[in-house]
């Protein structure tokens, strides 16, 4: 969930009144977002650097708010304080118009060297815009939020916004070889090739991680404008050429992509949002993009797209008696201006283009129990009558568990994932013979597979718990994986139960009875008889030789009993002999 | 012993006693260790009224180990000092003795010694003066005789400095005579034995009292663990409200059960290496059910079932990546697949609690294992207010009654909305804040549900509760309730722990 930091002073204005903090995060949590942290500038550096870096931060109050992570239109103030006023009906959404310049169009060609590595453009241009440093602040802001978002890190978008007066159209947006490309980059005072930007960038703690998108890659897309400057190296850096700065009255906006989708979104976010600073407020300048092909397509697209629903229909999901013209009005409050048309039940809801999370008609009945708040429902039970049923693994294993409690056994609930060393190496098996699955992308050695025995959890907890008075007796029922191409994922689950017994003595005795009492409660008699139960000497390497026995229940093997191996015992660094036991339970299901 | 020969010679010596007696003297008489005597004080104590003692606590100066050596030998400068000869030695010499090297810096500046640097054979030591008067060993015999109060303040810390001396504390008690004082004592029974009972000795024995503020022995006993104990809580709940246990026992996943068939798009975040263990074996699924695949992509990359889809290129690649389930809504959706598979409908109420994955690194708040419950209801003309009214008798049973429903976003849940509950902990101050999580009305869009085949418009309520990750206070690779534990269970924290191997609460 993103989290946009506004200065509490600067939001109270443009709200038009002041909140306590109480007051404002219940409007917050009634709109879906979560007054997340009350902050300063000088706080966040001091918490995060100590008291002395701190001296001299801003103290101006922050308030940091959580945002669902589909409204991109509220990742900035302007489009925050705009769904809140038009949510507490001060204000009427504004319409955002698409307008053809005075002049000649601004014009981007794309050409088909992009193809392979970023095919898609759009552009805009905002025109006789005032910003001030407040503005200009949360504009750059806007864009850092987008690009972490919907952007996925610039991967699928990436934004340049550009002082359109340094500049001069028509545009192309290309691909060059990297040592082809040269120009001085935002913020530097010189000239670098692309190749030599790279390297530069390898070090700056904000740029590094999008160098990845581009950096193996034949070609790097570049926009030029029509006297050769460079506009921007996407995703990477924009040149100093056309850096907009407070002043800067009128912006070429471009955003480049994999996802055509998006960056359309991505371009019609940024201008809705900045457009109410334009001296023809909300309006846009279009701008034409040439696609390879020939096409031409005018952007933003700022369409609005009118859906009808049933108001019955949303009285009926949303468990409330609205009457239509009350549910036009509630969805109006959401940004979605709506009225009741045809028949007096039909509503029609206009999407206005900065609501592109809107996309079925569920969306519009979340967004119409939001307005009616979602406290205000009247909670009720179903009617749906139907008998329950335990599944019948997990039946087993709850009645098996308060036994083994019973018969003074303590549970231990362990990591279902470990490191390939403690199912293999550890019990002196080949990582091969395991059939374990493994995990291509671990954080951490500690979750390279899942498991394919509880002994390892269990031999670790009592690892941990070397301090706790001897006898230490420990069981777990839970799952194992195993590879099995039988089954859709090539994976399966066993429900597997283990015991072990650790103290000055093996207490072979002690797991072995703990069988037999297992075995009388499943009703499973000893004995080679059909349905019975007996044990059979055997080894493995987990074992000390002659202390290993395989369990066979009802015709088929289902597990081991034994002492363990001095060398195991040693490797999960205990100290004291130790028995255990570990069968699968699906048999006795 | 109570009726030990101290206890004995106590009780006699009181009788002839006037007044009473003090401990330490009576050890000091007696000729034993003084905690001898405290233990035949405590011990008569024990019987009743036969004694009464008052705890006196006195200070006295001792000798340390050192300070005794020189009240027997002389302090160390007197020692270096009485080891020169008139004719002088050799300063490396001295410096061997024993008490040379405190000694001889002390004489120094008690100008009792000079060194004479400019010796044939180096360094040399005489004597200055003819005689010394060794004041620390006389101020160290006089508390050696107990007249520690001859000295002043000064003189005793400066020996204390020294660690010559300590002041030591002296817990001693004044026993006098008891309301019933007797001097003959029976021996008192500890237990009753089966002897007594058949033999009727018993009626004529005395029987020592018992401590009743003394702790039991606890019992000798395996224990169930916390967390999975709050798991029964919660299957026991589901289950009383007639919700059917849906099968998770697969942690392993397709990315399209996990994913796609939650119409959750392939560039979504949570898809990223950075959240999801992906598998290197067995890399991808080999069987999905190809014809909801189809419908599956089509949703997403144009729409359908009333739904604008996401307009990108769907990638059946992607879908066969396998995972380790990052939510057992996987499992859900699996079952409500089956669900619509059935013909006809059939209203139907599922659950699960289940382990769930997440690529995080292990710290104090966060694991990569924890565990979901999951609720669905699926039935005809189900709606908001009805998923608000189940998660409110959920709660209930978990006597949390103040619920808070906030807005909030889920790709396969809409409406989506998260539960805040207020719980007050008997005996807390303050309120708990437990957030549950996550359920949704049409559970898993329109899109989802009629794309698993079943009738439009049969809505299922989904409830899905992701506790916050347990915080795992050993090192052990044991999960304990943490936080949600003390909420659900309704009932203050056992002031010890239940289970001695999971000490955390």
């Amino acid at each position: 969930m993103p989290t946009v930091s506004l200065k509490r002073d600067l939001l109270f204005r443009a709200l038009g009144r002041t909140y306590t903090d109480e007051e404002f995060d219940e409007l917050c949590f009634e709109f879906g977002l979560e007054l997340d942290e009350i902050t300063s500038e000088k706080e966040i550096i001091s918490k995060e650097q100590g008291n002395e870096k701190a001296q001299g931060a801003s103290d101006v109050v922050l308030y940091k708010i959580d945002v669902p992570a589909n409204r991109y239109d509220l990742l900035c103030l302007e489009g925050l304080v705009r769904g809140l006023q038009v949510f507490k009906e001060r204000i009427k959404a504004p319409m955002y118009k698409r307008v053809m310049p005075n002049g000649e169009i601004q014009k981007l060609i794309i050409t088909e060297e992009t193809a392979k590595i970023r095919p898609y453009a759009v552009a805009a241009v905002l025109r006789n815009i005032k910003f001030t440093k407040d503005r200009y602040e949360s504009f750059i802001e806007l864009q850092e939020k987008l690009h972490q978002n919907i952007c996925r890190k610039r991967a699928l978008v990436a934004i340049g916004t550009h002082d359109l007066d340094t500049l001069s159209g028509p545009f192309t947006y290309t691909a060059k070889k990297p040592s082809d490309i040269k120009f001085k980059p935002l913020n530097k005072t010189k000239e670098y090739t692309a190749c030599e930007l790279m390297n530069i960038y390898k070090t700056d703690n904000h740029l590094k991680h999008y160098l990845h998108i581009i950096e193996n890659k034949p070609l790097y897309p570049v926009i030029y404008d029509s006297n050769g400057v460079v506009l921007s190296m996407p995703p990477v850096i924009n040149g100093h050429h056309s850096k907009i700065t407070v002043n800067t009255r009128n912006i070429f906006i471009e955003c480049t992509g994999t996802d055509f989708t998006k960056a359309k979104i991505v371009l019609d976010i940024i201008v809705t949002t900045f457009s109410e600073y334009c001296e023809n407020q909300f309006t846009v300048e279009a701008a034409e993009v040439v696609f390879p092909n020939g096409k031409l397509h005018t952007f933003p697209e700022l369409a609005y797209r009118k859906e009808m629903v049933r108001a019955d229909l949303i009285n009926k999901k949303v468990g409330i008696r609205e009457t239509p013209e009350n549910l036009a009005k509630l969805l109006t409050r959401m940004c979605l201006k709506s009225e009741v048309i045809g028949d007096g039940n039909q509503i029609e809801i206009e999407i206005p283009p900065t609501r592109a999370d809107i996309i079925h008609a569920c969306d519009i009945i979340e967004d119409a129990a939001i307005a009616y708040g979602y406290n205000n429902i009247q909670m009720t039970l179903p009617k749906t009558y139907t008998i329950a049923n335990q599944f019948p693994l997990n039946k087993l294993t709850e009645l098996l568990r308060h036994d083994m409690a019973a018969a003074g056994f303590t549970e231990a609930l362990t990591f279902a994932l470990c490191s390939q060393e403690d199912i293999a190496d550890k019990l002196g098996l080949d990582i091969s013979a395991t059939k374990a699955v493994l995990i291509s992308n671990p954080k951490t050695a500690e979750f390279q597979v899942a498991r394919t025995t509880l002994l390892p959890g269990l031999l670790k907890t009592i690892a941990a718990n070397r301090k706790m008075p001897l006898p230490l007796k420990l069981f777990e029922i839970s799952d194992i994986v195993i590879k099995d191409s039988s089954r859709d994922v090539g994976a399966r689950n066993y429900r597997h139960l283990c015991a072990v017994y650790y103290n000055k003595n093996p207490g072979f005795e002690i797991i072995h009875g703990l069988l037999d009492r297992l075995m009388q409660l499943l009703d499973v008699p000893p004995g080679e008889k059909k349905g019975g139960y007996v044990i059979k000497a055997s080894e493995g390497p987990a074992f000390f030789p002659g202390r290993c026995a395989e369990i066979f229940a009802r015709g088929q093997s289902i597990g081991k009993l034994g002492v363990l191996h001095p060398d195991v015992i040693t490797k999960f660094e205990l100290t004291m002999p130790c028995s255990c036991v570990e069968i699968n339970i699906e048999p006795f299901l | 012993m109570a009726d030990g020969p101290v206890a004995e010679v106590l009780l006699q010596r009181l009788e002839a006693a006037d007044g009473g007696l003090d401990s330490a003297e009576l050890a000091a008489e007696l000729g034993v260790e003084h905690q001898t005597v405290v233990g035949a004080v405590k011990s008569l104590q024990a019987l009743g009224e036969i004694i009464e003692a008052e705890l006196r606590s006195t200070k006295r100066w001792e000798l340390t180990a050192e300070g005794e050596e020189i009240a027997r030998e002389g302090s160390h400068e007197a020692r270096v000092f009485r080891s020169v000869p008139p004719e002088g030695l050799p300063q490396s010499e001295l410096m061997r003795l024993p008490s040379g090297k405190v000694g001889f810096s002390k004489a120094m500046s008690n100008k009792w010694i000079r060194v004479d640097k400019s010796a044939a054979d180096g360094p040399r030591v005489f004597r200055v003066v003819d005689s010394v008067e060794d004041e620390v060993q006389r101020r160290l015999q006089l508390v050696q005789g107990g007249q520690a109060e001859k000295l002043g303040e000064k003189e005793r810390s400066e020996l204390r400095k020294r660690k010559l001396l300590t002041e030591v504390n002296l817990k001693t008690y004044w026993v006098s005579k008891g309301s019933a004082f007797s001097t003959s004592i029976s021996k008192q029974e500890t237990e009753l034995s089966p002897e007594m009972i058949s033999s009727g000795s018993w009626r004529d024995r005395p029987f020592k009292p018992y401590n009743f503020s003394a702790h039991g022995v606890l019992p000798d006993s395996g224990h169930l663990h916390p967390l999975l104990k709050v798991r029964t809580q919660f299957r026991q709940i589901f289950l009383e409200m007639g919700f059917t246990e849906m099968p998770t026992d697969n942690y392993i996943e397709s990315s399209f059960w996990n994913f796609d068939a939650l119409f959750q798009p392939q560039q979504h975040p949570a898809r990223d290496q950075h959240d999801t263990f992906f598998l290197r074996d067995p890399a991808q699924a080999q069987q999905l059910p190809m014809d909801y695949v189809h419908r599956v992509k089509r949703t997403h990359s144009q729409g359908g079932y009333g739904s604008q889809g996401y307009k990108y290129n769907w990638k059946l690649d992607e879908a066969r990546k396998n995972l380790l389930r990052t939510h057992t809504t996987s499992a859900s959706a699996r079952a409500l697949y089956r669900l619509a598979q059935k013909k006809p409908f059939t209203a139907a109420k599922y659950f699960s609690i289940d382990r769930v994955f997440r690529n995080e690194t292990l710290d104090a708040t966060h694991l990569a294992e924890f565990h979901q419950i999951e609720g669905v209801v699926a039935d005809h003309g189900l709606t908001l207010g009805h998923l608000m009214g189940v998660l409110r008798e959920f709660f209930s049973k978990l006597g949390i009654t103040q619920l808070r429903f906030k807005p909030t976003y889920n790709p396969y849940t809409e409406p989506s909305m998260e539960v805040f509950s207020y719980h007050q902990a008997r005996g807390a101050s303050g309120t708990q804040r437990m957030i549950i999580s996550e359920p949704d009305n049409d559970q898993i869009r329109h899109q989802q549900y009629p794309g698993a085949g079943g009738p439009q418009g049969e809505p299922a309520d989904g409830v899905r509760q992701s506790p916050v990750p347990p915080r795992c206070r050993t090192g052990a690779p044991v999960d304990t309730g943490g936080r949600m534990t003390r909420t659900a269970l309704d009932r203050p924290p056992s002031p010890r722990p239940c289970c001695p191997l999971h000490p955390c609460q």
